[in-house]
């Protein structure tokens, strides 16, 4: 049996009264393409702003690579006003902010498009290499370690060739076009060295035919850099095709889950996606 | 233009320069305005430009650099008064607490950590708040700084509201340019490196740098800490090119002055702040001087001029400026040979826009 990259055990995120993920429990496995779907507003991101630290869930648990990173139960106010369930089942609280989680080996892309947008495409990618220098500042300021931020430069090109980026390394990133954005952002979140890549919609505003070719890229990578892969999406043709397992989510809760025929077939998915006829 | 060309132009423009400040220092020009605009302008490229590093690069809205540059003054001062004048300096205080003097140098470097050390105890609880109310917060900090050492109970370190004096100044004008190019040159060499990288990741979108892994406080506070150093140092030229450092001088003016220099300059450009910074003082210490005087053309006194007009003039000019210049002189650009040379080929794009035209066609 393959080794549970990401375990996430009964996560709640609730906002005031609001409870935006609702008891929601999944594992992903290594070497695994797995889908979180769901309707508009079901708490897609808001499960992934949890797993990598931008938000603090109000409850539950998250281990990452046997490692947990993230263990809550309702505190303060919280306590009173907690709506969700398993209330008593945790009762340590361990926080790490995202980049504690990116150093860990958590990738991430975002929905809408965060790139450095006034910075080159090739410096976009660097950044995300900072945190793997073993320089400090002493050093890096005056070049001391130069052939480090060589090899590194190197390794950036090397992932801007296989998005097809390569061309356009100098150009500044609010300049490219709306897809190639999206393909920057995978090699950013590349650039970090994970083990886990999560991708926020990745395909979101792309043609049938850039979709295709995601698809076919997101496959490459999973296999080039043995990576295992965790995305939201609402391409279901993309979800369907490149899917190992999927998770279905509707205000918050697992509401389905399984290989994609499976998931397909689901009356529980097809009316929380066309809705309950009301006469029946 | 070829790497070695632009090197080469470099090379020739600083010993241009160089050679200017040589002449200027050994000929009766020495005490002019001139000499006196080009000091100043030189300190305060310092400051301007390490004020950018924190404003301009990290995306850090700080006004706090006229309370850092307060320290690095003091500590300055009070490390390098000759033990033989502390009497009479700190008349009120029985020649003070401090009974030892350093070198300048040592002094100089002493200001910064000084400057740094408050820089990273303020940054503690401030660099938690964003934009205006880390401006507000910085702010109040200047503040505070120099009320504080105006301070009646620390007189006999700081000699209270009294003026500092006595202590070492520079022979040649060529030192306040000596110290601001090295340090304005480690400043360009940190924003180049990896950690530069960092910080205009932190300007561009937080959320994503902290995604890819910047540690958002750990990288604010260096900043932070960084540009105080140097804003110390500065404040360190400044004493000396004073001859007299007084708390009273260092206010929150003062820091909008430098403030403006960055706007002017452009946000984000390092040779920005350096031209703005000569600019500025340049206007504000000579060139606009006259509209202080009152001026007779013939027998016709002309109106307005008197002593206060030419800050009108001058707030009009950078009202200007801003209007149409929205980005500052050199925007987010840096100097480049090559955008030089494109200027003499085609000088106010007259020729690209005409091909561009033709393209459309």
């Amino acid at each position: 049996m393959a080794n549970t990259v990401l375990s996430i055990e009964n996560i709640t995120v609730q906002f005031g009264g609001v409870v935006a993920v609702n008891n929601l429990s999944m594992h992903v496995d290594e070497g695994e393409i797995v889908s979180l779907i769901g309707p508009n507003g079901a708490g897609k991101t808001t499960a992934f702003n949890a797993i990598t630290g931008v938000y603090q869930a109000t409850n539950g648990r998250v281990s990452f690579n046997d490692r947990v990173i993230l263990e809550s139960h309702p505190t303060g106010k919280m306590r009173k006003l907690y709506a969700g369930e398993n209330a008593d089942l945790y009762h340590k609280i361990i926080k790490n902010t995202p980049d504690k989680i990116a150093k860990l080996g958590m990738g991430r892309t975002f929905q809408n498009i965060r790139l450095f947008k006034e910075l080159s495409v090739l410096d976009n990618v660097l950044i995300a290499k900072h945190m793997r220098l073993k320089g400090n500042l002493f050093t890096d300021t005056f070049m001391i370690n130069y052939k480090e931020e060589k090899k590194i430069r190197q390794e950036c090109l090397e992932l801007l060739k296989i998005v097809d980026l390569y061309d356009l390394r100098d150009e500044v990133a609010s300049s490219l076009p709306y897809g190639k954005q999206r393909h920057l952002e995978i090699a950013r979140a590349l650039a970090t060295d994970p083990s886990l890549l999560l991708l926020d919609e990745p395909a979101a505003g792309m043609n049938p035919q850039e979709t295709e070719e995601l698809t076919a890229l997101i496959r490459k990578l999973r296999d080039d850099f043995k990576l295992t892969v965790l995305l939201i999406e609402h391409h279901m043709n993309l979800v369907m095709d490149i899917s190992d397992r999927i998770y279905v989510i509707d205000f918050g809760k697992l509401i389905s889950t399984g290989t994609p025929d499976m998931v397909q077939k689901d009356q529980r998915v097809i009316d929380a996606y066309l809705g309950v006829a009301e006469d029946e | 233009m070829k790497k070695n060309t632009k090197i080469l132009a470099s090379l020739i423009l600083a010993a241009v320069f160089l050679g200017l400040l040589i002449f200027i220092d050994n000929s009766s020009l020495k005490n002019s305005m001139l000499s006196t605009c080009l000091q100043k302008g030189a300190i305060y490229a310092l400051v301007a430009v390490s004020m950018n590093l924190l404003n301009g690069f990290t995306g850090l809205f700080s006004l706090g650099q006229a309370g850092f540059m307060l320290i690095g003054a003091y500590t300055y001062g009070i490390l390098t008064i000759p033990v033989t004048s502390r009497g009479s300096v700190y008349q009120y205080f029985d020649g003070g607490l401090v009974q030892f003097s350093i070198p300048v140098i040592p002094a100089i470097i002493l200001a910064g950590i000084m400057a740094a050390c408050f820089a990273a105890l303020i940054g503690l609880p401030v660099l938690k708040l964003k934009s205006d109310y880390l401006a507000i917060a910085t702010l109040g900090f200047a503040e505070i700084i120099r009320a504080l050492i105006q301070w009646k109970q620390i007189a006999p370190l700081t000699n209270g509201s009294n003026m500092l004096r006595a202590f070492p100044t520079y022979d040649t004008i060529l030192f306040p340019f000596i110290i601001s190019a090295i340090c304005i040159a480690i400043i360009v060499l940190l924003i180049r490196s990896s950690y530069g990288r960092a910080f205009k990741a932190i300007r561009e979108d937080e959320i994503a740098a902290e995604a890819m892994g910047v540690n958002l406080f750990k990288h604010k506070m260096m900043s932070f800490v960084i540009s105080s150093f140097f804003a110390g140092i500065g404040g360190a030229l400044l004493a000396m090119f004073q001859a007299s450092v007084q708390a009273k001088a260092f206010t929150s003016a003062m820091t909008y002055e430098i403030l403006l220099i960055v706007v002017i300059g452009g946000i984000g450009s390092i040779t920005g702040s350096i031209i703005a910074s000569f600019l500025f003082v340049g206007c504000m210490e000579w060139w606009l001087r006259f509209l202080d005087e009152v001026h007779y053309i013939g027998d016709f006194k002309v109106p307005f001029l008197r002593t206060g007009f030419r800050m009108v003039v001058f707030s009009i000019v950078i009202m200007i400026i801003v209007l149409f210049w929205r980005k500052g002189i050199m925007g987010n650009k840096e100097f480049s040979w090559d955008a030089i040379a494109k200027f003499f080929k085609d000088p106010f794009g007259l020729v690209s826009k005409k091909k561009k035209k033709g393209e459309v066609k």
